[in-house]
């Protein structure tokens, strides 16, 4: 096991004083329905308007699309089959035997969030009973080897016959199709893209250590839009918001657009944190899936409950931005997947561009240079 | 799974289709496959409710936003290079005692500079707060170094054009006594504008590089070098184009340096970046931009070797030139737009590295991990 990279405090990098632990989001994409309660809660909380005309995108039960400039919780919604179940569990299996960063000594975990057996790890796939399958919801019961059985079809993994502990090893059942469901949102990065490339200063670090846009500052020169590694961040523009007509021919009331023209995205409701309130999101989610809290304490949770899932033979989950030796130093919002990122239209691997600054620096002092050197050459070769 | 007794009748049930390896099609999106519907295999089957959808990305949608940036800033970055290659040009015309020609280079420094101030403004969410810009110097932000450095250069090249102006008019314009401050100042400020000129002409290719742009990004060891070369031969057109070719030697080998520059700089990009990358450069209407850029750029080279001294065949080949520059900046910044609509240009670039990183035994600074 390689020595665990630390996290670094973006706040105090930027002289915060240690008034406030770094505040995050843990998203159990796991537990998660789909229920997009997250979505209108955000809409309302910071009263974004609508985006487009309501149009229903065909491709699934999500008809949000993405996030945007007024969208700043996405869920989305994916069906697989049981080829593509089969196809996550085995890249997640692969993780762990490439040797990724293990989250955390096993052996010195106890507690309630230790599951029973992990310390053999998650090749052994030992599962224990009780299982903790619905994080807390549901118990061992669901557990059946017959894939047609209660639960089966939702995706809700059965878990292999819990016998004495430590000696099943029969995979468990991978069950015929599952909907995955997971609420995006901003994440926050330890080195945000976004903020490194903003040219005015609009956008800044808060003493929480997230990202925030200062709608009165921002001149709208999107920058930012092109320096965010997930697409988060976007430019409010006029075209995004088009009163329609209703089919009565009444007109939709004119939505009230603020902040038009400049850059809008998740402010992990700022206004609700300095006020010490659960941000919107999370405090909506009927089902725990958006978890709030100090963000050591969500990517302690985070890694907890993807050991406990591998213990449970759920290999296909994955942690995704709990590494703080990535591409933006590990992520505010941390996520728990159950297959490779890009299935939820996340980046694969996500890297600030401002990690290559110095070079790109460089790199154009000796253009620059040779510019400079052509054009002496030239007016020396030209003397004539 | 046998319900019945009559089931041992049925023919033996035939294995479940094993789906292909995911490949990405061409136009980026999920490919789609009906599930066989009631009937087909056993005759129990319900129909699914939602299609049989394979993934090689969410349904197809960008995972990386383009820049809200439209034609004013394509038209910008040529103008800014025009400015910087300009304002050099006129520095070693001030230093060799061209008159003309320093004249003609500091009028197109000062004019291309301004022009392409009111694109960056136009084309800004909030124009009237562009002065924010100015609130703060930040390292880490390109465009901020970048609206700096063309406040410092127009400042300059409008003080070296002023003079330049002034003299044109026959010392008309009503200066009174300041007339001497600005003759004595243009010389240092058309110095100025001149050393300022070739950081001006390669920010932008900083500005476009510093982004999650899978193709401004991956273009970031070059594109330094094609936007200097760029605007090399773009103001060595200029220079051909505005004055007499007695004067314009310098401006032409200019020229036709940066022609070179520009095609081995382009295409040592294209081949270094991962196919998918480079592909939004080599195809659509930007790759068709580029192309001709290419074109043009080889003509007005070969016109101003041949050419050059003649003033008609010079103004010819400088605008192929100042074309070939134009058609190389839409076509970049085109191409990098392009390059956020299909996800797979974001994907298979990513998921690429990491392999290789894998590969070479680095697996600590994945975003992925698990327990
Ligand atoms: S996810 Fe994008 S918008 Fe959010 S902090 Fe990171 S770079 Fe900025
Ligand atoms: S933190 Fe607030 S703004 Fe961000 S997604 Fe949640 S509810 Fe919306």
């Amino acid at each position: 096991m390689t020595t665990r990279p630390v996290w670094t405090d973006p706040a105090a990098e930027v002289h915060w004083p240690p008034e406030h632990a770094r505040k995050g989001f843990f998203t159990d994409t796991s537990i998660c329905i789909g229920c997009k309660a997250c979505e209108v809660a955000c809409k309302e909380w910071n009263r974004n308007p609508t985006d487009g005309d309501f149009e229903i995108l065909g491709s699934s039960y999500d008809n949000t699309g993405g996030l945007g400039a007024n969208t700043w919780r996405h869920v989305a919604f994916i069906e697989q089959d049981r080829e593509r179940i089969e196809q996550a569990r085995e890249s997640g299996r692969r993780l762990v035997s490439l040797g990724m960063p293990q989250v955390g000594p096993p052996e010195a975990r106890t507690g309630p969030g230790a599951a029973p057996g992990a310390d053999a790890g998650p090749g052994a796939a030992a599962a224990s009973a009780p299982v903790d399958v619905l994080g807390g919801l549901a118990d061992g019961t669901v557990s059946t080897a017959d894939p047609t059985g209660p639960g089966a079809g939702m995706g809700v993994p059965g878990t292999g016959v819990p016998g004495a502990a430590g000696v099943d090893t029969a995979p468990p059942d991978t069950p015929e199709f599952r909907w995955l469901m997971s609420s995006d949102v901003c994440k926050h990065c330890t080195h945000a893209g976004c903020l490194d490339v903003c040219p005015t200063g609009a956008l800044f670090r808060t003493e929480f250590g997230t990202v925030v846009v200062q709608a009165d500052i921002c001149n709208g020169c999107g920058t930012c839009v092109a320096g965010c590694p997930f697409g988060v961040i976007e430019r409010r523009d006029d075209g995004t918001v088009s009163p329609k007509t209703d089919r009565d021919g009444r007109a939709r009331r004119e939505q009230d657009v603020p902040h038009a023209g400049t850059a809008n995205k998740c402010t992990l409701c700022y206004d609700r944190l300095v006020d010490g309130l659960t941000p919107a999101c999370a405090k909506t989610c009927p089902t725990t899936s958006i978890k709030f809290g100090d963000h050591s304490d969500m990517v302690d949770s985070a890694e907890d409950r993807v050991r406990n899932l591998h213990a449970q033979g759920m290999t296909e989950a994955r942690l995704y931005g709990a590494n703080p030796a990535d591409g933006v130093g590990g992520t505010g919002s941390v996520f728990l997947l159950l297959d490779e990122p890009e299935v939820y239209g996340l980046p694969p691997d996500p890297r600030v561009p401002t990690k290559d600054l110095p070079q790109m620096f460089a790199t154009a002092g000796i253009a620059a240079a040779g510019m400079i050197a052509a054009t002496a050459l030239a007016f020396l070769s030209g003397r004539s | 799974m046998t319900l019945s007794e009559f089931d041992s009748y049925r023919p033996p049930e035939t294995r479940r289709r094993r789906r292909s390896v995911l490949r990405a099609p061409q136009d980026g999106f999920a490919r789609r496959r009906r599930r066989p519907g009631a009937g087909t295999n056993d005759g129990s089957r319900e129909m699914p409710i939602v299609e049989d959808v394979e993934f090689t990305s969410y349904y197809g949608r960008p995972i990386v936003k383009p820049p809200p940036w439209g034609h004013e800033i394509a038209a910008y970055l040529f103008l800014g290079g025009l400015a910087g290659g300009s304002a050099l040009l006129g520095l070693g015309a001030q230093l060799t005692g061209r008159g003309a020609l320093r004249r003609s280079t500091r009028l197109t420094a000062l004019g291309a500079a301004g022009a392409g101030a009111v694109f960056l403004i136009s084309d800004l969410g909030r124009p009237e707060r562009f002065l924010h810009m100015m609130r703060t110097v930040k390292i880490t932000s390109p465009m901020s170094l970048g609206s700096w450095l063309l406040g410092a250069f127009s400042s300059a090249a409008g003080v070296a054009a002023a003079a330049e102006v002034d003299r044109l008019l026959g010392s008309r314009l009503p200066l009174g006594p300041l007339r001497g401050l600005l003759r004595g100042a243009a010389g240092p400020a058309g110095a100025c504008a001149g050393l300022l000129g070739a950081p001006l002409a390669v920010y932008t290719a900083v500005l476009l590089s510093d982004t999650a742009n899978p193709t401004w990004n991956a273009a970031r060891r070059e594109l330094p070098f094609v936007f200097v070369s760029s605007a090399s031969l773009a103001s060595g057109g200029m220079a051909m184009l505005t004055t007499a070719p007695s004067q314009t030697v310098p401006a032409r080998v200019l020229a036709v340096l940066g022609v070179g520059g520009d095609l081995a700089a382009m295409a040592l990009m294209q081949r270094r970046m991962h196919p998918a990358e480079a592909e939004p450069l080599h195809t659509g209407a930007a790759g068709t931009k580029l192309r001709w850029a290419e074109r043009l750029a080889i003509a007005g080279g070969i016109g101003t070797i041949v050419g050059g001294g003649n003033r008609m065949a010079a103004g010819a080949a400088g605008l192929a030139l100042l074309t070939a520059s134009a058609l190389t900046r839409f076509g970049v910044l085109e191409a990098g737009i392009e390059s956020t609509r299909d996800p797979r240009h974001v994907i298979e670039p990513q998921k690429a590295r990491l392999a290789a990183r894998r590969a070479a035994g680095i697996t600590h600074d994945s975003i992925t991990t698990t327990g």
